[in-house]
C-alpha cells in the first residue's frame, strides 16, 4: 500500500521553499489571456440596460426602436412588464451588437417605464426597538422553527391568529415543505399579514448568566464599533462570453472562481445537458468570493448569444456595473459591554448588533470573536436594503466580528490600564484550542513590531500633531480542503502532465501542483506540465473559503505517490531491487540504500513501453494530508495627523500558521495581498450610497478608493513553519490574514489618538469626528 | 461613448473653424484625462472633437526677465514639474506640479485642460446634471452625500469644488490667462476666469465654446515666498480635501502683502482677503500662520457631511504659510 503521507523535512526538494509562481512570466509580460482577454471571431458586444431606480416596479418596455438600429443583433427582455426590482442596477433588458457604442446606442433607444416604491440605501442609524414580543408578527422561520419543534396545531394556530404574520410569497409553499398541516395552512391563508419593514430581528442568543456577571464585574467598558458596506471591485469585471456551436452545444469563457461546476449551474436555466457546456478560464483578475456562479447576467448572455444566432457574445460589466451590482461586503454595527474583573479577566459580553447586505439583510458576525467569553447576550438585526445583494467576501463575517471585538477587547484594556497584550495574553484561554498558537504568535509578533518599545497607554503625550499608535489583533479561519480530483499522465519519454478542473485565482495554485507533483516524482519544476482551468478535466471544487490549497495539494500527492510507485514498479527489476526500496530524487530513481544503483528519470519511463500511463489522484482519500483551523496575530504601527485626521501606516505585522507550507513565497505573498486588501477596507472603501435617489455615488474607481503602494506602509510577513505546524499538511491561506487588518489599524488609531474611531474607514472626517467628541485638542491626547 | 466626429487641425485658425457655437457641437481635446471620461460615463456628448494637440503654437514654455514665465496650453503637467529653468525659478510651481495625481496623468494631462477641467461632483458625475437638481429642482448635495462639496461660496446654486490644484496657485502669483476666439485674442487676470454657474447651461469659467485657451502667464516672484499645502487622503491618485497656495511679499521680517488662495473648498478657485488681512504687516510665526487658517475660514459653512473639511482647509492654509516661510 502506498503511503501519501508528506515528505518529512529532509526529503522535501521543492516543498515549502521560496518558489516563484510559475506563471509569473505570462502575467508581468502582458501574454497572459484573462477570460477578459478572449475575442472569439465575430464576437458580439453586449450591455445591459439598468434599473436607474433602487425599487421599482416595471409598467412597460418598448425595445422597437433598438431592435432595429444598425448593427443590433440582438434584444432581448431580461426582466418584464410588473416584476419588481429590488436595487438600482439590476438587468432589464440586454442588447448584443456588433461594437459597444453600437449597444450602448441601442440600450439608449430602450423605453422603460417604472412605478417607482420606496427604498432603504443606509444602514448606519440604529434599528428601532422591537415591537412588544407578543405583538410581534409571526416570520416565516418562526413558523418553521414551530413546526420543527412539533409544537401542536392549536398553539401555533393560536399564535397566528393573535399576533398575524409577516408577509412573504414564498411561506405557504415552505411551510408546506416544513410538513405543515392542511389546518395549519388553512389559518395561514386566513391570518392578518404585516409588511415586514427592514428590520429583520434574529433571535436573542444567552449564554451563562450575563445579568449576574455583569453586576459582579469591577470594571465595565461599552463602546459602539462597526464598518461599513464595501464591494468587491474586482479589476478584471465580472462576466464571461458565451458560444454556440450548435443549439445543444455551448462554449463558456468565464471569469469564475469554479471552473468544475459552472457547467451545471447554466445547464437547467439554458435546459441543455450540463455534459454539452464547455468551460474555460486561464486566468481570473479577482474574485474574492464573488465569482462563484454564472450570475444572472452570464445566463442572460448565453440566451442573447443564442438569440444571435449561436454568435459569440461578450458580457463583461463595465466598471459602474461591477461596483453597483457585483457583490456587497455587509455592513456591521455593534453597542458592545464587556464586563471585567480589575486584574483584567474578562467576565461578560452584551451586544446589540445589525447590518445590512442588500435585500436579504446579511450574516451575522460572530460575536465574540474567537473570545469564548464565559456569559454572553447578544441580539442582531439584519437590515434589509435597496443596495444590491451580498456575496461571500474574503472570510465572510470574519473582518466585521473580529473588528467589533477586537476594538471592544483594546477598549476595555484601556479602562483597565492594561497593555492589550498582557491583556490578550491574560484571557487567551478564551480562544480554545488554538491558544498556545496564539501565545507563540503574539510573541514573535510583538519582537517584530518592537512592541515593548514603541507600545505606551493609550495617547501618544508627544508635543505637535502627528500621534504614533500600536494595535494589535487576532483571527481564525477553517480552511479545510475541499474534494479534488485529478489525473497525472506520464509518458514513455519521461514527460509529466497534471490535469485538475480547477482555478488558479491569482494565487498561486498552479505552482502549488506543479512543486507538489515534481517534488513527489524527484524531478525539477519545469519537468511538469500543468493543465488547469477547463471542465473536460478531473473535477475539482470552487476556490472559496481557503479550501484549494489543502483540496489540490492532497489530490496531486496521493496521484504523484501512485504514479510514482508505478515507475518504481517498472524501474525495480532492471535495479536489481523492490520497487519499496525505491526512491525518486534529483532527477533519478534509485535504491534508497545504495544510490548509485540508479536510472535516470528518462530511463525508467522508458521501461513503460511504449503506452503512457495515467493515474487518478483524489481528495478526500487514505491518510490524513491537510486539516483546518488556523490561527493569526496582526500588529499595527500607525501615525494620525490630528489636525487633518489623516492615518498613515507606518508598519503591518502578520504572523500566520497555515500548517504546511507548499510554497513559501506565494504564501508570503497570500498574506501582503490580505494586508493590502485590509489597509484598503481599513482606510478607504465605502459603498456610498445616495438615500435620495437610491443609487451608488462612487461607481468608480476614483472615489471607490483602493490603496496604493504608498498608503500601505511596511509590511512584514512571518509565516509559522516547522514542527507542530508542518504535521498537520496545508491549510488554506486566502482568508485568514484578511480578517485582522480593519481591527489592527483601529485599535493602533486608538492608541495613537486616545479615543476610539467607531466606524471603518478610518477617514479624516470620521477620525476628526472622534477626537471633536473627545474634546479636540491636542492637549488632551 | 457615442459616436463623434473627429478633427485635427493644424494651426489655431482652423481649430476656431471647427469649434462650434455651443459645448453640444464641439469640445476642444487636449490630454483627454477628463473629457474622454466624461464621454464614457454620457455626461458629455459633443458631436466634434476637435484635436488640438498638433498645434505647435500651443506648446512650449519659456522663461522671459520681464514677462515672467509663458506656459503654453499644451504644456503637460510633467513637462512643467520637470522644468529645471521653471523649478529654479518658481520652485513651488515644479513642487506643485508634481503632487498632482499620478505620473500617467501628468504626462497626459496639459495646463490648458487642468484649468478647465469640469468638477468632480459626484452627482454631476453619476448623470444628475452640473448642478445636481432633482426632479422639483432642488439641489441634491445639502440634503446628500456631501463630504467633497464646498464650504466656502456654497450658497447655491452650485456646491461643487473647483478641481484645479494649479488654479490656486497661478492665481496667488497673479498669473494671467490667454483666450484665443473668432473675435481676436483675450488676456485677463486668471482670477477672473472662474465663476458660479447659475443654470446647466453655464460653466465653470469664461470660455466660450468657440474660444481655446492659448497659454498662462505667471510673472517672476521677485523674491515673495510661496508654498501650496495640499491635504489628500491617499498619496497618490487622489483629489486634495483642501489645498491653499500663498504668495507673500515680505519688508524685512514682516508681510507687507499677501495672497492666500484655497483649492478644493468652493465652487471657483477661493481667494481669502480675510487671511491675506491677518498677514500683512505681522512676521510669520506659527501664531500668526493660526490667525490666518482660523481667518480664512470664519465665514465657511458644513453642509452637513463635509464640517470636517473647515478644519482641513484651516490647517492646509496654516501649513502652507508655515512652508513658505
Amino acid at each position: 500500500m502506498a503511503e501519501y503521507k508528506w515528505p518529512e523535512a529532509d526529503k522535501r526538494s521543492l516543498i515549502g521553499k521560496r518558489i516563484s509562481r510559475i506563471d509569473g512570466p505570462v502575467k508581468v509580460s502582458g501574454r497572459a489571456k484573462y477570460s477578459y482577454d478572449i475575442k472569439r471571431p465575430g464576437v458580439l458586444y453586449a450591455r445591459m440596460l439598468r434599473c436607474p431606480h433602487a425599487h421599482a416596479k416595471i409598467v412597460s418596455i418598448d425595445i422597437s426602436a433598438a431592435e432595429k438600429m444598425p448593427g443590433v443583433k440582438a434584444v432581448r427582455i431580461i426582466q418584464d412588464v410588473g416584476k419588481e426590482i429590488k436595487w438600482a442596477g439590476d438587468d432589464i433588458v440586454g442588447v448584443a451588437a456588433v461594437d459597444e457604442s453600437a449597444a450602448e446606442d441601442a440600450v439608449r433607444a430602450i423605453k422603460v417605464q417604472y412605478e417607482v416604491l420606496p427604498h432603504l440605501v443606509i444602514d448606519a442609524d440604529r434599528p428601532p426597538p422591537a415591537p412588544p414580543e407578543q405583538t410581534t408578527p409571526l416570520s416565516t422561520s418562526d413558523l418553521r422553527e414551530l413546526i420543527t419543534k412539533k409544537t401542536p396545531d392549536e398553539e401555533i394556530i393560536a399564535r397566528i391568529q393573535a399576533k398575524g404574520i409577516f408577509a412573504d410569497e414564498n411561506l405557504l409553499p415552505q411551510i408546506e415543505r416544513a410538513g405543515g398541516s392542511q389546518s395549519l395552512l388553512a389559518a395561514i391563508r386566513s391570518a392578518r399579514v404585516v409588511e415586514p419593514g427592514p428590520y429583520r430581528r434574529v433571535a436573542a442568543q444567552t449564554s451563562g448568566d450575563p445579568e449576574k456577571a455583569f453586576a459582579a464585574a469591577e470594571v465595565i467598558s461599552e463602546g459602539f464599533y462597526g464598518n461599513r458596506v464595501i464591494t468587491h471591485c474586482c479589476l478584471e469585471a465580472h462576466g464571461m462570453t458565451t458560444e454556440w456551436p450548435d443549439d445543444k452545444s455551448l462554449l463558456v469563457y468565464p471569469s469564475t472562481q469554479n471552473v468544475s461546476g459552472t457547467a451545471a449551474q447554466m445547464a437547467t436555466p439554458l435546459q441543455i445537458p450540463a455534459t454539452n457546456i464547455k468551460v474555460h478560464q486561464d486566468h481570473i483578475g479577482g474574485g474574492f468570493g464573488s465569482k462563484f456562479g454564472p450570475d444572472s447576467w452570464g445566463i442572460e448572455c448565453a440566451r442573447i448569444s443564442k438569440q444571435a444566432g449561436g454568435k459569440p457574445v461578450k458580457l463583461f460589466l463595465e466598471r459602474a456595473a461591477e461596483l453597483m451590482v457585483a457583490g456587497a461586503r455587509p455592513s456591521s454595527y455593534a453597542y458592545v459591554k464587556i464586563g471585567a474583573r480589575k486584574d483584567g479577566t474578562i467576565m461578560a459580553w452584551d451586544s446589540e448588533s445589525w447590518g445590512t447586505g442588500g435585500p436579504g439583510g446579511g450574516g451575522s458576525p460572530p460575536l465574540p470573536y474567537i473570545f469564548n467569553i464565559p456569559n454572553q447576550h447578544k441580539q442582531h438585526t439584519a437590515v434589509a436594503t435597496n443596495i444590491g445583494a451580498a456575496r461571500a467576501w474574503r472570510a465572510p463575517n470574519h473582518p466585521q466580528g473580529c473588528l467589533i471585538t477586537m476594538s471592544a477587547l483594546e477598549d476595555m484594556a484601556a479602562q483597565l490600564n492594561m497593555s492589550p497584550l498582557d491583556f490578550f495574553l491574560k484571557n487567551i484561554e478564551l480562544t480554545g484550542p488554538r491558544a498556545q498558537i496564539y501565545r507563540d504568535e503574539l510573541k514573535i509578533a510583538a519582537n517584530l513590531i518592537d512592541w515593548d518599545k514603541k507600545w505606551h497607554p493609550r495617547g501618544d503625550k508627544a508635543a505637535g500633531p502627528i500621534k504614533r499608535g500600536l494595535g494589535l489583533s487576532i483571527h481564525t479561519w477553517a480552511g479545510g480542503g475541499h474534494a479534488s480530483d485529478c489525473d497525472i499522465t506520464i509518458q514513455p519519454d519521461g514527460s509529466v502532465e497534471l490535469k485538475m478542473g480547477t482555478q488558479d485565482l491569482g494565487v498561486g495554485t498552479r505552482t502549488a501542483l506543479a512543486i507538489v507533483v515534481a517534488d513527489t516524482l524527484g524531478l525539477p519544476l519545469e519537468a511538469v506540465k500543468i493543465s488547469i482551468g477547463d471542465n473536460s478535466y478531473p473535477v475539482s471544487g470552487p476556490s472559496g473559503g481557503s479550501t484549494t490549497i489543502g483540496g489540490i495539494s492532497a489530490s496531486s500527492r496521493r496521484g504523484a505517490v501512485d504514479a510514482r510507485d508505478l515507475i518504481f514498479a517498472r524501474a525495480a527489476p532492471a535495479l536489481n531491487a523492490k520497487p519499496e526500496e525505491l526512491e525518486a530524487w534529483g532527477g533519478v530513481i534509485r535504491v534508497k540504500t545504495d544510490p548509485s544503483r540508479s536510472l535516470t528519470w528518462a530511463q525508467a519511463c522508458a521501461k513503460l513501453g511504449g503506452m503512457p500511463i495515467t493515474v487518478r489522484g483524489k481528495n478526500p482519500g487514505p491518510e490524513k494530508l491537510n486539516d483546518q483551523g488556523v490561527g493569526g496575530v496582526q500588529m499595527a504601527d500607525v501615525t494620525v495627523d490630528i489636525e487633518t485626521g489623516i492615518v498613515k501606516i507606518n508598519k503591518i505585522v502578520a504572523v500566520q500558521d497555515c500548517g504546511l507550507i507548499i510554497d513559501l513565497k506565494t504564501a508570503e505573498s497570500q498574506v501582503y495581498g490580505a494586508l493590502i486588501m485590509g489597509v484598503t477596507y481599513a482606510l478607504f472603501e465605502e459603498k456610498v450610497m445616495d438615500q435620495q435617489t437610491g443609487t451608488m455615488l462612487n461607481p468608480n474607481m476614483e472615489f471607490y478608493k483602493l490603496a496604493g503602494l504608498g498608503d500601505i506602509g511596511e509590511l512584514v510577513v512571518h509565516m509559522m513553519t516547522g514542527k507542530g505546524y508542518d504535521e498537520r499538511g496545508p491549510i488554506g491561506l486566502g482568508e485568514p490574514p484578511t480578517v485582522s487588518p480593519g481591527a489592527v489599524i483601529s485599535n493602533a488609531v486608538a492608541n495613537a489618538i486616545g479615543v476610539r474611531v467607531p466606524t471603518l474607514p478610518l477617514t479624516p472626517d470620521q477620525v476628526l469626528a472622534a477626537l471633536e467628541r473627545k474634546g479636540g485638542s491636542n492637549a488632551r491626547i | 461613448m457615442r459616436a463623434f466626429e473627429y478633427t485635427s487641425p493644424g494651426n489655431v485658425d482652423q481649430a476656431l473653424r471647427l469649434l462650434g457655437n455651443s459645448w453640444e457641437d464641439a469640445a476642444p481635446l487636449a490630454g483627454g484625462t477628463d473629457l474622454l471620461s466624461l464621454m464614457k460615463d454620457d455626461i458629455v456628448a459633443p458631436k466634434r472633437l476637435v484635436n488640438i494637440k498638433d498645434i505647435g503654437a500651443l506648446r512650449g514654455l519659456s522663461i522671459d526677465a520681464k514677462q515672467g514665465l509663458r506656459i503654453g496650453a499644451l504644456v503637460t503637467i510633467q513637462e512643467l514639474a520637470d522644468n529645471l529653468k521653471v523649478a529654479h525659478a518658481y520652485p513651488v510651481i515644479t513642487k506643485t506640479a508634481n503632487e498632482i495625481a499620478g505620473p500617467q496623468i501628468r504626462n497626459m494631462a496639459t495646463i490648458g485642460g487642468n484649468l478647465c477641467q469640469r468638477p468632480r461632483c459626484w452627482y454631476y458625475r453619476t448623470g444628475h446634471g452640473l448642478l445636481a437638481k432633482d426632479q422639483k429642482g432642488q439641489s441634491l448635495v445639502p440634503g446628500g452625500d456631501n463630504r467633497y462639496h464646498a464650504i466656502l461660496g456654497n450658497d447655491g446654486p452650485a456646491f461643487f469644488v473647483s478641481p484645479s490644484t494649479l488654479a490656486p496657485l497661478f492665481i496667488a502669483l497673479r498669473a494671467t490667462i490667454r483666450l484665443v476666439g473668432p473675435s481676436g485674442k483675450r488676456e485677463f487676470p486668471l482670477e477672473n476666469f472662474y465663476r458660479v454657474p447659475k443654470s446647466e447651461t453655464e460653466r465653470e469659467h469664461d470660455l466660450k465654446p468657440n474660444e481655446i485657451v492659448t497659454e498662462v502667464i505667471v510673472p517672476l516672484l521677485g523674491g515673495a515666498k510661496a508654498a501650496t499645502y495640499e491635504v489628500r487622503h491617499k498619496e497618490a491618485m487622489e483629489w486634495p480635501l483642501a489645498l491653499a497656495s500663498v504668495v507673500l511679499n515680505m519688508k524685512g521680517t514682516t508681510v507687507s502683502s499677501a495672497r492666500v488662495m484655497l483649492g478644493h473648498v468652493a465652487p471657483v478657485p477661493w481667494r481669502s482677503a480675510e487671511a491675506e488681512a491677518a498677514l500683512v504687516g505681522n512676521p510669520i510665526t506659527e501664531a500668526v500662520a493660526q490667525a490666518a487658517g482660523n481667518a480664512a475660514v470664519a465665514n465657511a459653512k458644513s453642509l452637513g457631511r463635509n464640517g470636517y473639511k473647515i478644519q482641513i482647509a484651516r490647517v492646509a492654509v496654516k501649513r502652507a504659510i508655515l512652508a513658505a516661510s
